[in-house]
């Protein structure tokens, strides 16, 4: 049976996944949970799942490219400087360029 | 003559370097690789014990816990001779003979706890709080192979050894544990040829160096 550990490193962090390993029931996999991830004093907590339990979810499809729905997909920077091109006010243009997210820089 | 303190400190000393070496001898070899390295980390743990006992016990007798531990001749060791049996590959005596120290350790330094001398008493709740992880890891064995035919065969054979591990005033508690008839214990005693083969090993890269070499 394989088991999956997520530890964390200091209180009010995320739990991080940390690896995984064999152990025929939950007593064995507590003492290996224990063994592996925290005898050096490398966690402050774990989760021990075993893998049966986690519903992986792998497949997004995306036929019709709408990146735009991505945090990081749509870059408007492209866009902005036809724009300007087209309306000829490039310099307010740099002015707005500046305000926007790093992100959205590109 | 060297004094009662230093004794029981040596007994205890003794017992878990020898044990934390028998159990190394698994390392690579145990029956699955996680079970290699928890039973590895447990070795490692006994002999970390071992180094705080020796050092103490150097205060006592001089010296430092490298010389006790590695600087005297074979007999003059004092550890049980539970510790010392050599069993590898059979891993059912193996873990038969960790459930039964376990036990017995844990009634030994409960007392120990209760030393009126302090500093034993430290070292004692200090080397039980790691003790814990050693007993749980082995009742889940216990839980397991309790019902093996190989098991019980092994406990019933060293049960006579894991009465020689605890003075003579403790052994009614481990048989009421352990649930078996106390029996006439094998004794601490000048150690016998399989520990002479073990200590050849252990003491060869220290006897090989030049007196007071730095590691």
């Amino acid at each position: 049976m394989i088991w999956e550990v997520f530890r964390q490193e200091r209180k009010g962090q995320p739990f991080v996944h940390g690896g995984s390993f064999h152990a025929p029931d939950k007593e064995f996999a507590d003492a290996y949970a224990r063994e592996f991830y925290a005898r050096r004093q490398e966690s402050v907590a774990l989760w021990v799942v075993p893998r049966d339990a986690i519903h992986a979810i792998e497949e997004f499809p995306d036929e019709f490219d709408l990146k735009y729905r991505r945090v990081d997909g749509y870059s408007i920077k492209a866009r902005l400087k036809e724009a300007r091109a087209r309306a000829g006010t490039a310099q307010r243009a740099d002015a707005e360029t500046d305000a926007l997210s790093p992100s959205e820089r590109g | 003559m060297i004094s009662e303190r230093a004794q029981l400190l040596l007994n205890l000393a003794d017992d878990e370097l020898i044990l934390g070496w028998r159990n190394s001898e698994w390392t690579g070899i145990a029956p699955f690789l996680e079970e290699d390295v928890a039973f590895s980390s447990i070795a490692q743990n006994e002999i970390g014990h071992a180094r705080a006992l020796y050092e103490r016990a150097a205060r006592d007798l001089g010296g430092d816990a490298d010389s006790i531990a590695f600087d005297r001749e074979p007999e003059e060791y004092r550890c049980a001779p539970l510790v010392q049996l050599r069993l590898v590959p059979d891993w059912a005596r193996t873990i038969a003979r960790h459930v039964l120290y376990e036990t017995a350790d844990a009634i030994r330094i409960e007392r120990l706890k209760q030393h009126d001398d302090g500093e034993l008493a430290g070292i004692a709740a200090k080397i039980e709080r790691e003790e814990v992880y050693h007993r749980l890891h082995a009742e889940m064995w216990l839980e397991r192979l309790r019902e093996e035919e190989r098991y019980t065969d092994a406990v019933e054979e060293l049960w006579p050894y894991a009465l020689g591990v605890l003075e003579p005033g403790l052994r009614p508690v481990l048989a009421e544990r352990v649930g078996h008839e106390e029996v006439d214990a094998v004794e601490r005693t000048a150690p016998g040829a399989e520990f002479v083969a073990l200590w050849e090993e252990m003491t060869m890269v220290r006897r090989s160096a030049p007196v007071g070499a730095q590691w």
